[in-house]
């Protein structure tokens, strides 16, 4: 059988990291992700179960919340992405739709995204220059999804500097690309 | 353009796709004896306002909910921002099951 290697949503066979300025820029490949999605009419059974099961909580609109090894975040009306830690969870989805059952639809998304953790005092100084969310305005924690140069993106505030931002990953040169001009720029 | 997100709160227009009429909703009833007549009016037939109009738009750069905007065409004043789910269950269009209840 031919050896396959794994590669970075950038191509190469490591994460890339840039420090330009005050800005550190991570290519984050160590995340495994599904999304939760509650069928019709069972939002309120599907928190509890992913509550009971996971520990768990599914975020309200905007909110992300986290509960090692598993972090949430709310994507859209009854619909949230979860992560865990790729080496330990690989099989995240599998894992996820085993504890939760029925309730819920579970879609595997780890190789459907780049992450890029972008941090340092400046960090909002480049989101304000990139894309419509109001960085300064979100609570560690906040999450929005936005368009970062026409690229349709997760903007999610960690803590105060430090911005997590997740993109589709046939973008993540593009996305990178826009990082690093616009980091540049203010440096 | 500003758009009152119902959940999100106030939203460049530019992250929103339009769709058209809110009227297209209400699908036409398949069974019904006058079906061709119907989808013949629903599908090619549009009052074209000039003022209040209520239309479907899709929040694509964001949470990907479908909202109901009542905007005025002429001087394109937003007066109401709703969920769309929430228009189609008021008005009985949607065949979902009540929250809390389990298959």
């Amino acid at each position: 059988m031919d050896k396959l290697t794994a590669l970075t949503p950038l191509g190469a066979r490591s994460a890339r990291v840039d420090n330009i300025g005050a800005l550190e820029i991570r290519e984050v490949v160590d995340q495994a992700m599904v999304s939760v999605a509650a069928r019709l009419g069972q939002v309120d059974l599907t928190k509890e179960t992913t509550t009971a099961k996971l520990g768990l909580v599914l975020p309200d609109v905007g909110q992300s919340t986290v509960a090692p090894p598993f972090a949430a975040f709310w994507m859209g009306p009854d619909q949230w992405m979860v992560s865990a830690a790729h080496n330990a969870h690989e099989l995240l989805a599998a894992e996820v739709k085993s504890a939760l059952g029925s309730v819920v639809s579970v879609v595997e998304q780890t190789d459907g995204w780049c992450r890029f953790d972008v941090s340092g005092e400046t960090v909002c100084d480049l989101f304000e220059r990139l894309c419509n969310a109001p960085v300064r305005q979100m609570a560690p924690g906040a999450v929005t999804r936005s368009s970062v140069e026409h690229v349709g993106a997760f903007v999610w505030r960690l803590n105060a500097e430090n911005i997590a931002v997740i993109a589709p990953r046939s973008s993540a040169k593009s996305l990178h690309h826009a990082l690093i001009a616009a980091t540049t720029s203010i440096a | 353009m500003i758009i009152n997100h119902p959940l999100l709160g106030p939203r460049d227009a530019q992250e929103f796709t339009y769709l058209g009429d809110a009227a297209l909703i209400n699908r036409p009833d398949w069974t019904s004896e006058n079906a061709l007549r119907e989808f013949h009016d629903y599908l090619h037939l549009r009052d074209n306002p000039a003022g209040e109009h209520r239309e479907l738009w899709f929040h694509e750069q964001g949470d990907r909910s479908w909202l109901v905007v009542t905007r005025n065409t002429v001087t394109h004043e937003i007066s109401k921002v709703e969920l769309a789910c929430d228009v189609a269950r008021a008005s009985g269009r949607s065949t979902g099951r009540d929250e809390g209840q389990v298959a």
